[in-house]
């Protein structure tokens, strides 16, 4: 899409890219969570109803 | 998913070199840029049309709450996996519309394969859950509205015409019968009513807006109709379809869905809205029909636009709870 700056990443943006990651990888598995729950429930109402 | 704009530039230990836009975006959050290729102000009106539909259909009192719940998430979900979509498809005009350039994807905070990718699983996974949820046929429908806005409205006619709101605008117009069929099953007059009503609306609301914000569009060369036809053939437009919707708002009563409370509603926010619209046409403005008061009826007008869809879908849900029932 762009063409890769030909400089290695400072310690700050690494620090802040690992950051983004991790928030991301987070979100993903509140995400995915969720959806178990939301599985979860919708089964037991179609279940009982 | 930005990974994907990084690349090694060596061995193991070599450090990662990064695009420019990425090495720019690195401050924001990733998460931020997920939800925001979602378009969440639009999202706003979905979610309530689509409560509106569900909440007005016969039988709400018996689903399961949880049921109706997932039927509202996955409208949401699915409108925002049509608006990646969409993002996906015009990240090259958005990058040269100063409102749209700072997108995540035109920004190079997300890649375009990602979006794509991102915007195809909620869609699929949300038609899924429809149907497993609730029924298949609301997920159908649900997946037609995902089709319609990808395909008629962001590929085919967004960049072909000059009416293209006027039929993209059935998009948006399908989250109150999503809401109605989730719960019933099958498709009645009052939905395809709220459809109209949302159909018919979309022209007056967006032709006003564009009528103060189309040199983005003229810069990306899309044909809004300010663009091609001129600010007075728009004013026009404007005040022919508000004209055409104030009726069309009072079918609900008319054919006994609502009460004369909802129709007294209807009427007077009606009123307002040619008001409004009468307003556009009658602005002070030179031979082409260029505003020479900064557009401020068209603003107004606007504005008052959203006001007016969200009370009337109130007024047409509260008439319906608790003044019919």
């Amino acid at each position: 899409m762009t063409a890769p700056l030909d400089r290695p990443m400072t310690k700050e943006e690494r620090a802040v890219f690992d950051r983004r990651r991790r928030a991301r990888n987070w979100a993903i598995l509140a995400a995915l969570m969720a959806l178990v729950v939301l599985f979860f429930f919708i089964s037991t109402a179609r279940l009982l109803r | 998913m930005s990974d994907a704009t990084m690349s090694r530039t060596g061995g193991a230990q070599a450090p990662l070199a990064i695009s420019a836009p990425v090495a720019d975006g690195l401050m924001g959050s990733e998460v931020r840029d997920w939800i925001t290729l979602l378009k969440p102000r639009v999202l706003s009106l979905v979610v309530y049309s689509g409560v509106a539909g569900l909440l007005v259909a016969p039988g709400v009192g018996e689903m399961p709450l949880v049921l109706a719940l997932a039927a509202i998430l996955c409208i949401t979900v699915a409108a925002g996996a049509a608006g990646a979509i969409n993002m996906w498809y015009d990240r090259d005009i958005d990058a040269v519309m100063r409102r749209t350039q700072k997108r995540p994807i035109p920004s190079g905070r997300i890649s375009a394969d990602g979006a794509l990718a991102y915007g195809v699983l909620l869609a699929v996974g949300s038609v899924t859950l429809m149907g497993l949820a609730t029924n298949w046929l609301a997920a159908a429908v649900l997946a037609g509205s995902i089709l319609f806005y990808v395909v008629i409205y962001t590929m085919w006619l967004k960049r072909r015409t000059p009416q293209n709101i006027v039929i993209g605008g059935a998009a948006g117009a399908f989250p109150p019968l999503i809401g109605w069929v989730a719960v019933t099953g099958s498709v009645e007059a009052l939905p395809l009513v709220l459809f109209a009503i949302i159909f018919m609306w979309t022209p007056p609301h967006f032709w006003a807006l564009s009528l103060w914000a189309h040199q983005d569009y003229q810069r990306a060369g899309v044909p809004m109709l300010p663009v091609v036809a001129g600010a007075r053939e728009t004013r026009r437009q404007v005040v022919l379809y508000t004209v055409l919707l104030v009726p069309l708002t009072l079918v609900p009563w008319l054919m006994g869905f609502n009460s004369w409370a909802y129709g007294l509603a209807a009427a007077v926010l009606g009123a307002n809205f040619l008001r409004h619209a009468w307003a556009v046409w009658r602005d002070a403005q030179d031979a082409a029909g260029v505003s020479q008061t900064q557009d401020m009826p068209a603003k107004r007008c606007f504005k008052y636009s959203i006001s007016y869809l969200f009370l009337l879908l109130g007024a047409l849900v509260v008439d319906r709870l608790w003044l019919v029932a």
